[in-house]
């Protein structure tokens, strides 16, 4: 540490240190190179892209622009089915995970002692490590017909099969972890001594969740919903694995890029859930939720 | 909050439950890798360790876990620089867009995997496919790395704001130069929370599938890829169960390493 550096990295250290904004350039500039140019430079191509058409007879991609896509996703009933059935399953697995980890999150946060706490955080943290993967081909296996879940409810074919049921217990299995934490995180940070003056200044249980913890939990559980119902919407391989027959918008597109070969159509449907997220974003940003990530 | 003692009950059991619910499924992937029956007829008869040697000498199986720790090592490296550097411009200086730099971060992650993976597959064939470079492990390496930038980001970012710049100025006021203070200030303050960020990224990009679909070339085979393409065969499934076990057991490892270096704080920081 004594040694003094001369010179040249010198002179430049301190020519940088009078110009702040040449040391914000040269931090920006390879971050947004990327997140800018190759990300959203390729999102940007992927919606242009949804205006173009295929020619039926010769495959090729015509880039000329053309609104068919858009006609042949809002005219056909299909499209508009599988896009509700998204929305209902990505809405269902938010609203399961917010139920389960409402009630967790609080028990962590203030009722457990610290000590449990820390182990409680540690068990919710583990199982977010274990593959994703792995997870749903567990799923698959409990609700194998005959699988444990049957021969707990008595028998072959007493528990929900494969399905849309079984693709939202999975889902909310999945990202239950993500609605734990953020909330848990909240109602960490606030304070036990304004429960306390809450109770002091005569308000009952209800009224102090109703005043003092309510207002804290909500951006928190927006923010776990960005994860649970963005990740929903955009799955299309668990619902491979234990959905049965049924389709998500993730499998229109993956459809279409694959068997069908009409990456302007895949395109077109993929803006359906980018539309859904900023929306949701936008407004779910009013409540404070994107701190609380 | 004084709450009544059947409160207190119904929050405890809801707890319990809420972690049976969460590991009673794993615990059974365990189980069942040990199940001497092919088709894992429940509950098990008997037990066999055959399959933890049959797994262990799988070719394929190997081949894409090598793949997967390139993967995910170069999305780490590429996402600790990038997702530092976005950090300090975000904590240390106030310019027009601040808020859209942190929006733009998270957009990756925020949308689904689907697009950013589409996204990435048609820019890349028009853009480097046009260039003569081919989808192999490199895209792959730049499709985790897009959406691994923001969990760095976000242990740099709550850490830069709870240290503040006091020890940076006395550093400079003790006539160290900006290369001095960063090595011997900045890097050991924000050094745990590099680690628990590259920890995340590297898991996140582990454990990805859906980008990873789209962006690699033929012959990349991930681990996640791997299972995927597995899992729909009744023959290799007790191989499958023996590394979907293996790979439970490995979760443990990141949330103990987290532990050791940076206290229950740094795994509590999600992406």
């Amino acid at each position: 540490m004594s040694t003094v550096v001369t010179g040249p990295g010198r002179k430049a250290g301190s020519f940088l240190h009078r110009h702040p904004g040449l040391r914000l350039a040269g931090f920006l500039s390879a971050p947004l190179l990327w997140l800018v140019v190759a990300y959203l430079g390729a999102l940007a191509v992927l919606l242009i892209s949804a205006f173009w058409t295929v020619d039926g007879f010769t495959g090729e991609t015509v880039r000329a622009f053309s609104l068919t896509n858009f006609q042949t996703l809002f005219s056909e009933e299909v499209y508009r089915n599988v896009t509700l059935r998204s929305l209902g399953v990505a809405t269902a697995v938010t609203v399961i995970c917010m139920l389960i980890a409402v009630p967790m999150a609080f028990f962590m946060a203030k009722v457990a002692s610290p000590r449990s706490r820390h182990w409680l955080v540690i068990a919710i943290l583990t199982p977010l490590w274990a593959s994703y993967l792995v997870k749903a081909y567990a799923w698959r296996i409990l609700l194998a017909n005959g699988g444990p879940v049957d021969s707990l409810l008595g028998g072959p074919g007493n528990g929900p099969g494969y399905g849309l049921v079984a693709t939202v217990i999975v889902l909310s299995y999945l990202w239950l972890p993500y609605m734990i934490l953020p909330i848990y995180a909240g109602l960490e940070r606030l304070p036990d001594s304004l429960l306390e003056a809450s109770a002091d200044l005569g308000a009952r249980a209800g009224r102090t969740f109703r005043s003092v913890v309510l207002p804290t939990l909500i951006p928190s559980v927006f923010a776990g919903s960005i994860f649970t119902f963005s990740l929903s919407l955009g799955d299309y391989i668990t619902v491979q694995i234990v959905g049965g027959k049924s389709q998500l918008i993730g499998n229109l597109v993956y459809a279409n890029i694959g068997a069908a070969n009409n990456l302007p159509f895949a395109a077109a449907i993929a803006t359906v859930p980018v539309l859904i997220m900023v929306i949701y974003l936008l407004a779910v940003r009013r409540s404070g939720a994107l701190e609380e990530l | 909050m004084t709450l009544s003692a059947p409160a207190r009950w119904a929050l405890r059991a809801t707890m319990a439950l809420g972690l049976v619910f969460i590991y009673v499924p794993l615990l059974l992937v365990l189980v069942n890798s040990f199940n001497g029956d092919r088709t894992f007829a429940w509950p098990p008869h008997d037990w066999t360790t055959q399959w933890w040697a049959a797994a262990w000498a799988n070719e394929g199986a190997r081949q894409a876990l090598l793949t997967s720790v390139e993967a995910g090592l170069g999305a780490t490296a590429i996402a600790l620089v990038l997702g530092t550097m976005v950090a300090f411009a975000v904590q240390r200086f106030r310019f027009f867009g601040r808020d859209t730099v942190s929006l733009l971060v998270i957009l990756p992650i925020a949308l689904p995997g689907i697009v950013t993976g589409i996204a990435l597959d048609s820019a890349w064939r028009s853009v480097m496919g046009d260039l003569g470079i081919g989808k192999g492990l490199f895209s792959v390496v730049v499709g985790h790395a897009t959406f691994c930038v923001v969990t760095v980001y976000n242990n740099v970012l709550a850490r830069l704001r709870r240290t503040g710049t006091n020890l940076e100025e006395a550093s400079a006021d003790l006539g160290a130069g900006p290369w001095q203070t960063f090595r011997y200030v900045t890097f050991p303050m924000i050094r745990s929370a590099l680690l628990a960020g590259g920890l995340l990224a590297f898991a996140l990009s582990f454990d990805e599938i859906i980008v990873t679909t789209f962006t690699a070339g033929p012959g990349i085979t991930t681990l996640p890829i791997w299972i995927f393409n597995n899992l729909f065969r009744p023959n290799q499934a007790p191989i499958v169960n023996v590394v979907a076990a293996v790979l439970i057991v490995l979760s443990v490892l990141p949330v103990w390493l987290a532990q050791r270096i940076a206290g229950p704080e740094a795994g509590a920081s999600r992406t």
